[in-house]
């Protein structure tokens, strides 16, 4: 008896002691501290946007800012902001993983798209294709990724907000150039029954391209496109530019509950804001995201092509009915996918 | 009043019950409970459309939330494919590993040769890599540029990408099992059986058939088990070799983090709830096997 109690009392002292040190860390840091949430790709590109903030800051207030960030695919960190990751700024590559953080408890509130610039979007990306160095199939446009024959990478557009876009980009190509949903149909039909590989995500899709030899044409987007032929040599490889393309915006929100439950607002909303200042927009640039400051895209023009791009929710409709329409259950993605075979 | 109390030879069972029952509602229990509650939403959505349906005699009703019900969801085509693959590349790969897990444990228990502690510490690598380390490196081996993989195309088998690179890949992950569980019965097994046998004139195959193996069934089929069950499971191995196209070589695991993905909670637990049904059947009918093969061998004795 008296060993339980024993054990009992240090149980406790070490649970009031864990909560003693939680109460306080939560409020010393409460102000100094942000959390961005985002996903894998963009770890690069704000490693070095945050000292930029955190100098930019400190110049404007004086005060000392730490900025973390939490990297992962990116429904998956939606789903850990719903679940309770206290994150203060969710950064992501399409809008519906924000808009399931409204939707889902109301964690961010439903007009995020109009609190920032450009429907709260710093940069986009768009899809492109990479080719073997010289183009041996002579690949253009989208036309020439649905002959028959060619091999097409592309990331799995369940798993991926990636490719998502290439099947969307696909589909809006095909409507544009016939205006009949039934040929666009056709036409991602075709294009994915080339498809010998589906990586979970746009990584592992390069790599099946780049390192397995898989393949002769790799539709990702164009900040991976760039980041290959700077890794890998640009001796390998080309970059192509369809005669149309998506404009894949990477949209950004403050997380109004945890903002508000921390009382880190006003730093969380002045991170956002910055992300569109030209010195972030520099950095942007050189991550291969396409900037939206005008004179900035100028100055990195050798780097971004001028290229036409659609936009999906003023082309194709609001995103839910992208979502249901195309890649839900029953959609017409899982459609394709078994008339195909 | 004074009761007697039974007395057992080991202390504490009263603690290690208690503490048994805990750990295993924590661990087990308590998070399988989850997924069996969550699927339910959906089986009462299906429940209601098909009461409904019934009552009104009209076609199901058509949800305006795009999620539909429990049985269409694990009907479906892709998820059908899915489930013949997972639990086919399983059975198939526990059969193989079963086969050549015994080879191997007979020769490590059995013989002596240079190396033979290496080989036997490399038996459970598959256990300490990362299964993604694992898969990325089978993909790079069997890819068409690979170094199997270049003398393997001209012969026109494929295995990077195709159904026969998730069976090279859930064999890889499951070998260590069935070592792991025939080797200490295989080194307890007497000699002097095998000698008892061949001096009252049993031939070598005789004594294997008669003498050896039946001891080791029991072994063999719990490596099996393990094997078939943690290949069912099994992802970041399988997908980067897999190559995960609808149909053809998607494994079950994969569909429920595609419904993930897609934040269909309710789709992914139906997906898991029929895995997790089937796998225990399976399971529950290898232990039958095991405790047949127990009471057989014991009347034979």
């Amino acid at each position: 008896m008296p060993f339980k109690h024993r054990l009992a009392h240090a149980l406790m002292r070490a649970t009031a002691g864990a909560f003693f040190l939680s109460a306080t860390s939560v409020a010393t840091l409460a102000q100094t501290t942000i959390l961005n949430v985002s996903y894998d790709v963009s770890r690069e590109l704000y490693k070095e946007i945050n000292p930029a903030f955190v100098a930019d800051w400190k110049a404007k207030t004086g005060e000392t800012v730490t900025v973390n960030q939490s990297h992962g695919g990116s429904s998956k960190q939606a789903l850990s902001v719903i679940a309770g990751l206290d994150g203060d700024v969710i950064t992501m590559n399409q809008p519906p993983d924000i808009d399931i953080l409204a939707e889902r408890g109301g964690l961010v509130a439903a007009d995020w798209r109009t609190r920032f610039p450009h429907d709260a979007s710093p940069y986009t990306t768009t899809s492109v294709f990479l080719v073997r160095k010289g183009n041996p199939k002579g690949i253009k446009d989208w036309d020439d990724l649905v002959k028959p024959g060619l091999k097409v990478i592309v990331p799995n557009p369940k798993t991926s907000g990636n490719g998502r876009y290439t099947y969307l980009a696909a589909w809006g190509y095909a409507l544009d150039r016939t205006k009949s949903e039934a040929a666009a149909r056709d036409f991602v039909t075709r294009l994915f029954a080339n498809v010998p590989v589906l990586d979970g995500g746009g990584r592992g899709a390069t790599t099946t391209f780049t390192q397995r030899g898989v393949g002769d044409a790799l539709v990702t987007f164009e900040n991976e496109a760039i980041a290959i032929g700077v890794e890998l040599g640009s001796e390998k490889f080309d970059i192509v530019y369809p005669s149309l393309s998506i404009e894949a915006a990477a949209p950004v929100a403050v997380i109004d509950k945890v903002v508000d439950k921390r009382g880190s607002r006003t730093v969380a909303t002045a991170y956002l804001e910055f992300l569109f200042s030209p010195a972030a927009q520099e950095i942007i640039a050189r991550h291969a995201f396409r900037p939206r400051d005008e004179t900035v895209l100028q100055k990195f023009a050798g780097r971004f092509p001028a290229i036409r791009t659609f936009n999906v929710e003023r082309t194709l409709g609001s995103w839910a009915e992208v979502n249901r329409k195309h890649f839900a259950d029953g959609g017409i993605y899982e459609q394709i996918s078994v008339s195909k075979r | 009043m004074a009761k007697v109390r039974a007395h057992r030879v080991l202390p504490g069972f009263g603690l290690s019950l208690g503490y048994t029952l805990a750990y295993l509602s924590l661990i087990v229990l308590i998070p399988l409970a989850a997924v069996f509650i969550r699927s339910t939403e959906l089986s009462f959505d299906s429940f209601w459309e098909i009461a409904s349906a019934r009552i009104g005699d009209l076609p199901l009703p058509e949800r305006t939330d795009g999620r539909r019900n429990f049985w269409e969801i694990v009907t479906s085509p892709a998820v059908m494919a899915s489930y013949r693959l997972s639990f086919g590349a399983s059975l198939l790969a526990g059969a193989i590993n079963m086969v050549f897990g015994f080879l191997l444990a007979w020769s490590l228990v059995r013989y002596s040769f240079p190396g033979k502690r290496i080989v036997d510490a490399m038996v459970d690598l598959p256990f300490a890599l990362p299964t993604a380390v694992a898969g990325i490196a089978l993909t790079a081996l069997y890819a068409e540029n690979g170094w199997l993989g270049q003398y393997l195309e001209p012969l026109g088998i494929k295995v990077a990408f195709t159904p026969l690179g998730v069976l090279v890949a859930l064999v890889f992950i499951g070998l260590p099992f069935v070592v792991r569980t025939v080797q200490p019965v295989l080194e307890d097994l007497d000699t002097e059986l095998e000698e008892a046998a061949a001096s009252l004139g049993a031939g070598r195959w005789q004594t294997m058939w008669r003498v050896v193996l039946p001891t080791l069934i029991p072994a063999l089929l719990t490596g099996f088990a393990l094997a078939f069950a943690r290949a069912v499971g099994e992802y970041g191995s399988v997908i980067f070799i897999a190559g995960n196209i609808p149909l053809v070589s998607e494994i079950a695991p994969l569909i429920i983090i595609t419904k993930l993905e897609q934040y269909d909670y309710a789709g992914a637990t139906a997906v898991a709830v029929v895995m997790l049904v089937v796998s225990f059947l399976v399971l529950l009918v290898i232990n039958g096997l095991q405790s047949w093969s127990d009471r057989r061998s014991a009347k034979g004795v």
